[in-house]
């Protein structure tokens, strides 16, 4: 992809930088002039990928989390989210409706499905002590004011 | 963050902010010390000032929900927004929370 624009944070995998990936990926891609819908689809599917490598990747053990993000002139946002944690067994099955390995932490397994279903597509690759990176990407509408200004 | 209002057996909890994994797990000690009082059977979640929810929002009140069951009461939401409901209806939720306007 020809990157207009690309970013990239490591904070430690603390709660509060849940909060914290959600309004540096709003900032990040404010220059598209996303709509209300498109930003919270991100910030929700962002939040998702944080909270897993924190709650999961890391299970409250120290360690870094990684967000990438770029963009192109066609308007198409990716978001790389990376740990160095635990990593996943089963790919194809930790991304099934309501699978969990942490139900008696009122986790509902819907984390993979939350972000399949607001980004136009969500990329996995994992394996056991080697960490996670989940990829996604969505087209945004990039609406007239996006465009640049004419004089 | 947490508020509530008590109304013989109902517990309503009006949520505020943003609701992830970190304040899910903040408002569910806060809520599960309030469900100590057995007096409770009906238990009801006002989202409409929420401004922010991902699954940690499915997560609390299914697990909520299972708590309610246990003593034969019943869980409510209201004043979900579109998006919200989109979540929990991924999950099911409206099969076993009833949805107020
Ligand atoms: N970064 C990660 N590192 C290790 N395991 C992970 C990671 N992300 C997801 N998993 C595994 O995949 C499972 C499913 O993740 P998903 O986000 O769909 O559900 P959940 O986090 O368990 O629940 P919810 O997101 O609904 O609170 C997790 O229970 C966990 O076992
Ligand atoms: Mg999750």
């Amino acid at each position: 992809m020809g990157a207009k624009n690309h970013m990239r944070l490591d904070f430690p995998a603390l709660p509060e930088n849940e909060a914290f990936a959600r309004v540096a990926i709003s900032g990040f891609m404010l220059p598209l002039n996303p709509t209300m819908e498109e930003l919270a689809d991100v910030k929700t599917a962002v939040s998702e990928a944080v909270t897993n490598a924190v709650v999961h990747g890391y299970g409250g053990e120290g360690g870094e989390v990684r967000l990438l993000a770029a963009y192109s002139e066609e308007g198409v946002l990716e978001v790389k989210v990376i740990d160095r944690g635990r990593g996943i067994e089963d790919v194809a099955q930790a991304m099934q409706p309501f699978f969990t390995t942490a139900p008696g932490d009122d986790r509902s397994g819907m984390g993979f499905t939350v972000m399949e279903s607001f980004m136009d597509d969500v990329q996995v690759h994992s394996a056991p002590g080697q960490g996670t990176v989940v990829h996604m990407s969505k087209a945004l509408s990039l609406r007239e004011a996006a465009l640049p200004r004419r004089a | 963050m947490l508020c509530y209002e008590k109304n013989r057996n109902t517990l309503i909890v009006t949520l505020s902010g943003e609701l992830d994994q970190r304040e899910a797990s903040g408002i569910r000690s806060e809520l599960d010390a309030l469900l100590e009082d057995a007096q409770i059977r009906r238990l009801v979640f006002d989202l409409s000032r929420l401004r922010f929810m991902d699954s940690s929002g499915i997560g609390l009140i299914i697990g909520r929900y299972k708590r309610m069951r246990r003593r034969n009461g019943s869980v409510a939401v209201r004043g979900v927004s579109e998006r919200m409901g989109r979540i929990l209806d991924m999950a099911g939720l409206f099969q076993l929370v009833e949805r107020l306007a």
